[in-house]
């Protein structure tokens, strides 16, 4: 099947508009016949969930939590972009839009980013209606911080607690429609597959996490919200629950699956601390905003601090490097991701690690204490303040910023970084790669959406901080509803789908059976032993930097680790109760053949672009290079085994920007 | 650090549960207490028994999934954290601790350690939202002017993560903190005013329908709240009940 993105003709600034003009609407009382389902409720599934049910869809709505507020979009901290330019920064749309497409390395679909922009400015005045508690400054208007891989300040934040606020929201106009039973909300479930009548996405079969049970449930369309697949790294910043499944099941049965090798890893994570370790935390971007990263510009002060002899705070400014601002002093601190993180890796590949592991580098704040404080004091009119005060004035602006966050470090790392710098690296965060969609969202099989992190269309190579939230609202909020109502026009006569069909009676046998095969495979190992396995795979061969050789030992490793899969895996219990381990066992075996796809994908774009890091392809100061031919997103066709997956293009045109080196310097 | 633990079995919400004792080793101060939970739980894997089941997913202390009663008070013995944030250096050598479920009537439990708080949501659905569609056809987010003490206030009240510590650690099982937190936030933001009377009157009976206790104003919940969720939103939702009726 030939790729077609349906991107609607004429002038880019005017596409989305002309589009929602022409196509077909469904009239409300026909949408009172039509289903749908939505899985997952965080940001994009939560907002989709309840803008369908608002407009008169039947909504039935499946989280694997036990409520829809639990969704991983509300660990998000940071904030979310929009181009309203109240800062009068010279901000817009096309500004937005063209920051997008370059820190996303000139690898994403250009009318989507510029419809991403065009609605990002609606999700903020949404939000705030919906009462969504914003950060103001004292005269009551919106407050807004920088974020990294842009000139301007247009990230419009709650706390370090964004994603957390933003859901609520989301959740709370669901509750809304739950209570008036336009969603039927089924948690603790998890979708196990689609079910395709006629070519058609109709249904999809989940289980009850409670109870075992497994359910048909019909609709007239699927829309598949499930998040990234970052845990395919077995560590990560995801939640524990975080999963390919949905995602995977619907490329299984048709949707192609496009980029899985462009990841994200985050410049600021706490570094991981030994091998019972199950999670990674994050620390907002927004912290360098404040915050300056540096290692010990010698590396006898490297040993010094790794054996205890010396503290950082004993280090003055000119025995420190200041590497993001030595090496991009345009941008500084605030790089984009893959850059501040390959910076990083650099800089501890090279010795320079200041922890026992040798990775880590210093987040500081001690800079930004002393600006604040300073200013403080000037506003509360204190003549010659003690340095002491003025760090205690700073501090406590910081803390109003940032307090949960450094709170949060304090309780893992067990230091305060408000007396010494923060230690942070790197760590998978984001997924950009995801479900092909075209431009309605639609994924290769008729009526099966995807909407944020789970498709893959906003972010190219690389995503800028800030703009998974304002992806995820986009999409379910204001794009996906209008959208979907095209293909529903079509669904004005059909009436229910009934589950007694034989492709769900087909769709159940094959869930239940692979669920049977793993409570009766007795075997040696657990799941978690097999996640750890890929996980490791994965974090040594396709991490920050990738090469052939590597990439291609990791798919016969992965390749062969699944097999042992099938063959030992040991899952405790029976299908019949609650079994995380079943539901995990699941889920680790779709990671299994993602993980293979991932590298192959890795391994057939021979560039570098923006996440995806060739160590074949770097400039001569070691900056990702991008080769012209490979200007198109690859899109993934399933034919059983990994190894046999067909490989479409879907090829980048840029007419409303140029393609240029992307520099940051 | 080696350890004894003892923990609350129960096969599902309709059989009795016991305490079983436990032992694990090799515990790293550094680890968090569900990564010790972990690695118990793999030891029982590997000896072919069930692991014991409890709630998690985000793991930084802000999806509210986490949910025990560790050592007799809810999240365990530090302050300010969810379970998942607790770490084991909290705990010395040779410790005994007692984990259970979050109890209450209204929060019965499914399974080992795993409750259903389902009741917050339907107090949530009574009426914790403002009814505004979400076309995008509102007005423009700064053309209402919001003190910052106002969003600051709302904020912190915004910030409850429905974890259920609050009705875990109240001797009367009562969910005020959580109700007040969100009637809080809307009460404190002008786009909360306009339902203000009858978002606190159908909250607050959905509250009492779900079996929830009264406040006697002992201040358990606030202390143990990870969020430092404060009572004054237990004191600004009686007053708002109060205006509603009157």
């Amino acid at each position: 099947m030939a790729l077609d993105s349906k991107v609607p003709k004429g002038p880019i600034k005017d596409k989305w508009t002309d589009y929602k003009n022409h196509i077909n609407l469904v009239n409300p009382a026909n949408k009172r016949h039509i289903d749908v389902i939505v899985v997952g409720t965080g940001l994009a599934g939560g907002s989709a969930s309840a803008t369908l049910a608002e407009l008169g869809y039947n909504v039935k709505s499946f989280a694997y939590q036990d409520s829809p507020r639990r969704a991983h979009s509300i660990a998000a901290q940071g904030g979310i972009n929009a181009a309203k330019n109240y800062q009068g920064d010279g901000d817009s749309t096309y500004r937005l839009f063209y920051d997008t497409v370059k820190g996303g390395d000139y690898r994403s679909r250009e009318s989507n980013v510029y419809r991403l922009a065009e609605v990002s400015a609606n999700i903020i005045d949404q939000c705030v209606a919906q009462g969504v508690p914003f950060a103001r400054d004292y005269g009551g208007l919106l407050d807004n911080r920088s974020f990294g891989g842009v000139l301007v300040s247009r990230t419009f934040y709650a706390k370090g607690q964004t994603g957390q606020q933003l859901l609520l929201g989301a959740y709370s106009a669901m509750n809304r429609q739950i209570a008036r039973g336009k969603i039927e909300m089924f948690n603790r479930h998890e979708m196990l597959d689609v079910v395709l009548v006629d070519g058609k996405a109709r249904g999809i079969i989940a289980r009850n996490l409670v109870t075992g049970e497994i359910e048909r449930h019909s609709a007239h369309a699927v829309v598949i919200a499930s998040g990234g697949y970052g845990n395919v790294y077995f560590l990560s910043t995801n939640a524990m629950g975080s999963n390919v499944t949905a995602g995977w099941k619907v490329h299984k049965k048709g949707a192609y699956f496009a980029n899985p090798c462009y990841t994200q890893i985050h410049p600021t994570c706490i570094p991981r601390s030994g091998d019972y370790q199950s999670k990674l935390t994050l620390m907002s971007e927004s912290l360098r905003n404040d915050g300056r990263i540096w290692v010990p510009k010698n590396i006898e002060d490297v040993q010094a601090i790794r054996e205890g002899s010396k503290k950082p705070t004993d280090l003055s400014e000119d025995q420190r490097d200041y590497y993001l601002e030595r090496r991009y002093p345009a941008f500084g601190n605030l790089v984009p991701r893959d850059v501040a993180s390959r910076a990083a890796k650099e800089r501890c590949d090279a010795g320079y690690g200041v922890n026992a592991t040798g990775e880590a580098v210093y987040l500081d704040f001690a800079a930004s204490f002393i600006r604040y404080g300073t200013e403080q004091a000037k506003i509360q009119n204190i003549a010659n303040p003690s340095e002491a005060k003025i760090k205690e004035l700073g501090q406590k602006i910081v803390k109003a910023k940032y307090g949960n966050l450094f709170q949060m470090y304090e309780k893992i790392v067990d230091e305060n970084p408000y007396e010494t710098p923060m230690m942070i690296y790197p760590a998978v965060h984001y997924t950009m790669g995801g479900v092909w969609v075209d431009y309605n969202l639609m994924t290769t099989i008729p009526g099966c959406y995807a909407i944020g992190e789970a498709n893959f269309s906003d972010h190219g190579a690389n995503r800028l901080g800030a703009s998974a939230l304002m992806q995820g609202l986009a999409d379910g909020y204001f794009v996906l509803p209008y959208t979907i109502g095209d293909y529903l026009s079509e669904d004005i006569r059909t009436g229910k789908i009934s589950t007694d069909l034989p492709e769900f009676e087909a769709a159940e046998k094959e869930v239940s059976e692979r669920i049977e095969f793993f409570i009766n495979n007795k075997g040696t190992h657990s799941v978690d032993y097999y996640h750890k396995k890929l996980g490791k795979i994965m974090w040594d061969k396709c991490g920050m930097s990738r090469n052939s050789d590597g990439l291609k030992t990791a798919i016969e490793e992965i390749s062969t680790l699944r097999k042992d899969f099938w063959k030992n895996v040991n899952v405790p219990g029976t299908a019949t109760e609650y079994n995380e381990q079943l539901a995990k066992a699941g889920r680790v075996a779709d990671f299994l053949e993602l993980g293979e796809l991932f590298a192959k994908d890795a391994l057939v774009r021979e560039e570098s672009a923006g996440g995806h890091f060739r160590e074949e392809h770097q400039t001569e100061d070691g900056e990702a290079k991008r080769i012209k031919e490979f200007q198109f997103v690859s899109a993934w066709e399933y034919k059983g085994a990994p190894k046999d997956a067909v490989l479409h293009k879907e090829e980048l045109v840029y007419d409303n920007i140029e393609v240029k080196e992307r520099s940051y310097k | 650090m080696n350890l004894t633990l003892k923990i609350w079995r129960q096969k599902d919400s309709s059989s009795k549960g016991e305490m079983v004792d436990y032992k694990v080793t090799e515990i790293s101060e550094h680890m968090s207490f569900l990564e010790m939970m972990d690695v118990l739980n793999e030891q029982l894997v590997n000896a072919g028994e069930q692991p014991v089941a409890f709630d998690h997913d985000c793991r930084e202390g802000i999806c509210g999934m986490c949910s025990m009663y560790i050592n007799g008070e809810a999240h365990g013995p530090d302050r300010g954290v969810t379970t998942c944030q607790l770490h084991m250096r909290m705990f010395k050598e040779g410790d005994t601790i007692t984990i259970e479920p979050f109890r209450a009537a209204s929060f019965p439990v499914i399974k080992d350690l795993v409750v259903d708080r389902s009741a917050f949501d339907r107090i949530q659905h009574a009426g914790g939202y403002i009814s505004v569609n979400t076309s995008g056809n509102t007005q423009d987010a700064n053309a209402t002017l919001i003190a910052k003490k106002a969003a600051d206030e709302a904020m912190d009240a915004a910030t409850c993560i429905g974890c259920g510590a609050c009705v875990a650690t109240c001797k009367n099982s009562s969910a005020m903190l959580f109700v007040g937190a969100k009637v809080s936030q809307y009460a404190l933001l002008p786009q909360g005013q306009v339902e203000a009377a009858d978002r606190v009157r159908n909250m607050v009976a959905q509250m009492d329908l779900e079996g929830f206790g009264n406040c006697t104003n002992t201040g358990a919940c606030e202390v143990e709240c990870p969020k430092g969720i404060s009572l004054d939103n237990i004191a600004r939702m009686n007053r708002e009940l109060m205006k509603a009726s009157i």
